[in-house]
């Protein structure tokens, strides 16, 4: 049993904190909301010289052939600074399903997503919209139980608005005659583990942005004096921040359990993935709640910064299944006959 | 990361389980808040310790069996679901033997642990006075040093067990002119000592579970002093992080309480299933649960490698005592009508102990630091906001 990680995927982690909080201010951020594809190529290319695009690509294929535990923490600060360019679908939910596609497709796709030459984006039927597939160079589309391989031309995009600018949707139609490259059984196996992913990549990113709110609040109840204090002294306000604290604090060990899960394909990582998305979303949305709150007025302009967290962490509960689909997940599990529960059935 | 237990773990979880089959009472006891019930705990401490299991963390030397962390939490997980006994001793072997070992002479470690681990001395905790609640440093009772002997004068209260206790732990003022946390002092007591008188107060359930404690000229013999005079306050936090930490409130209590909540939720579907909120607090249950389990594991994981427990230990009381009070208020919900009827009542057929459990989980909230120091400490010392 050893539920740590190590000191490399910590340091690692350390050095990918620090160069996002330099490099993906909230000024560059409101920058890219005002570009024609709010992304940012200059940007992807470093990431790609950190060596993230490629973390999760085998090291045949040019990558260093690392799993989702290694990922999960980078997924972490990627929800900490609200990265926008699409490396947690491309890095913990594409490159795995390509590998798991295989063939020639895996074998022409996997170098160039690991150089970051080529940006992959998975797109369920679930998610009802396609994030970032403007700026995919393969669009991996699952519809109507079949998945597609699709690169810019071969579909239409059309964009529909989110309350965060920083998230770009889209309703994607595919042009007629596109070859399906996985159907039936194997289609639905590829979806499940691809929800699995996509839903790890949330949680983890939701932690980053509930620990984001707390810093911005309390940076900003330290400041703002009323009464002669900073209203951070005052217990109605801590109190609001200390429940923040608690709900984030349990949230963590489920997300890095569904990480091991995932990375281990283990049988029970539906669960495990349904239990880390509910806690750390629901952590999020509490931050936010809380935050707002002790902001004040601040807090409901568009000038100040924690509207740009508050509304990522909106809409990734709603994304990779919403709070409804993981609890029947979880029901379905606790309500059947024989399931394992209470002292000792955790690690069963 | 590797999610899974070791042979050696599996071989260790193998033996408790046989042993608890084998040793552990096929009846509940009578609760400890009575004289005859607490007299059974206080055997039944005899017996876990002649199996050498009743402090597994303790070193060997000691009758313990020198656990690490991981090994403590599977004891419990097993402890838990054998239904076991609960700990009388706990303030002895879970908070103050942990604080002996750390600050005690090797002449004190001899007298006192033994005697706790074999349930000969059970011990009660005092700190609280009347004026000194969640203002701890606000004490007032005094030792005063005559000679080799402490005159201790004042009074203590919410003293748990001490009804039937033999000993209390307590923090008395030592120096008159000292003001707060300074010139406090660690004092281990005898509660037989002429001039105590012990009160007992019955708690929510009309059972004397706690006592308020009257000391009058009390004469105690100063090498029963823990740490140095006006010390106290150091030692007494060592004792309140041990209480706050790992060992006290293990996850497989409330996954055992989420179990059952399941299966009662199972027995009770067609009547429950009509409040939707009450499938709801279901699966929190579990969810919470499970994420106390997997936090503790965590931790627990970080320690054995070196790592230090911060200010974020503060948020594992309100995690699980407001998880307790959730997982019981549901239950409540669940049993409708029949959630008021104690359990020995004629129609009282299929209400358990939630009863039981639901005034216990009241307390949760409030003992060890109320919910509301515990914000406050997260507040200042885990996100450094301004005091």
């Amino acid at each position: 049993m050893d539920f740590t990680f190590s000191e490399d995927q910590l340091l690692f982690q350390d050095s990918v904190r620090g160069f996002l909080v330099n490099e993906i201010t909230p000024e560059r951020l409101r920058a890219g909301w005002d570009t024609d594809t709010g992304r940012d190529p200059a940007l992807w290319q470093q990431l790609a010289e950190m060596g993230l695009t490629g973390l999760t690509v085998p090291e045949e294929h040019g990558g260093l052939g690392m799993d989702a535990v290694d990922f999960v923490l980078l997924a972490q600060e990627c929800g900490y600074v609200a990265l926008p360019e699409p490396l947690v679908n491309h890095a913990l939910v594409a490159v795995p399903l390509l590998q798991d596609l295989g063939g020639e497709l895996a074998a022409h796709w996997l170098p160039l997503a690991a150089s970051g030459e080529a940006r992959v984006i998975v797109a369920l039927e679930q998610n009802l919209l396609a994030e970032d597939a403007h700026v995919a160079d393969l669009l991996l589309l699952e519809r109507g139980g079949e998945w597609f391989a699709l690169t810019q031309g071969q579909f239409s995009c059309e964009h529909s608005e989110s309350v965060d600018p920083g998230r770009r949707l889209f309703t994607v139609t595919v042009q007629a005659g596109a070859t399906p490259v996985a159907t039936g059984a194997a289609a639905a196996g590829l979806r499940a583990a691809s929800l699995n992913r996509g839903a790890l990549g949330c949680a983890a990113q939701a932690l980053g942005l509930a620990q984001r709110m707390i810093d911005l609040s309390v940076q900003y109840t330290a400041e703002r004096k009323q009464f002669g204090k900073p209203i951070g002294s005052f217990q109605a306000v801590k109190h609001h921040m200390a429940n923040v604290a608690v709900r984030l604090e349990y949230a963590k060990a489920p997300v890095h359990r569904a990480a091991f899960e995932v990375a281990e394909n283990a049988a029970g990582a539906s669960l495990a993935v349904a239990q880390a998305k509910l806690m750390a979303c629901e952590a999020a949305n509490l931050a936010a709640k809380n935050s707002i709150q002790v902001h004040g007025a601040m807090g409901y302009t568009w000038e100040v910064d924690l509207h740009i967290f508050m509304k990522k962490a909106w809409a990734l509960a709603n994304t990779w299944g919403d709070a409804g689909w993981h609890k029947q997940q979880v029901a379905t599990a606790i309500f059947a006959d024989g399931a394992a529960l209470g002292a000792g059935a955790t690690f069963q | 990361m590797q999610l899974a237990f070791t042979e050696q773990q599996q071989a260790f979880r193998q033996e408790i389980r046989e042993w608890l089959a084998a040793n552990a009472p096929a009846e509940p006891l009578k609760t400890f808040d009575t004289e005859e019930g607490f007299q059974q705990h206080r055997e039944w401490e005899a017996v876990l310790n002649h199996g050498r299991w009743g402090m597994v963390t303790w070193p060997e030397a000691l009758g313990g069996r020198g656990c690490d962390l991981i090994e403590w939490l599977i004891f419990e997980e097993e402890y838990y679901r054998a239904r076991a006994p609960l700990r009388v001793n706990q303030n002895g072997i879970f908070l103050l033997g942990p604080t002996l070992m750390e600050y005690g002479t090797e002449e004190q470690k001899a007298r006192f642990l033994p005697a706790m681990a074999e349930g000969r001395d059970v011990w009660a905790q005092g700190w609280s006075e009347p004026g000194a609640g969640s203002d701890m440093a606000a004490i007032r009772s005094t030792a005063h040093l005559q000679g080799d002997k402490y005159i201790i004068n004042g009074q203590k209260t919410w003293s748990t067990r001490a009804v039937w206790a033999d000993w209390l732990f307590g923090m008395f003022r030592t120096d008159p002119g000292s003001e707060r946390h300074r010139g406090l002092t660690f004092i281990l007591v005898p509660l037989n000592t002429p001039g105590i008188t012990v009160r007992p107060i019955p708690q929510l359930d009309g059972l004397p579970g706690f006592a308020e404690i009257f000391f009058d000229n009390v004469e105690v013999d100063v090498s029963n002093r823990l740490g140095d005079d006006g010390a106290g306050w150091a030692v007494a936090m060592a004792t309140a992080g041990f209480e706050r930490g790992l060992m006290l409130r293990s996850p497989a209590r409330f996954q055992e309480t989420a179990r059952r909540l399941v299966e009662l939720y199972r027995e009770n579907e067609a009547t429950a299933s009509q409040d939707p909120h009450i499938r709801e607090a279901v699966i929190r249950a579990y969810l919470d649960a499970e994420s106390y389990c997997l936090s503790t594991y965590q931790t627990a994981c970080r320690l054995s490698q070196g790592g230090k427990i911060g200010a974020e230990s503060s948020t594992n009381k309100i995690f699980w005592s407001e998880l307790d009070q959730n997982m019981h208020a549901t239950a409540m919900s669940i049993l409708g009508a029949r959630a008021e009827l104690l359990p020995h009542a004629p129609a009282a057929k299929g209400v358990g102990s939630w009863l039981d459990g639901w005034l216990f989980s009241q307390s949760g909230p409030i003992y060890a630091g109320t919910n509301e120091i515990q914000r406050n400490i997260i507040a200042e010392r885990m996100l450094g906001m301004p005091r």
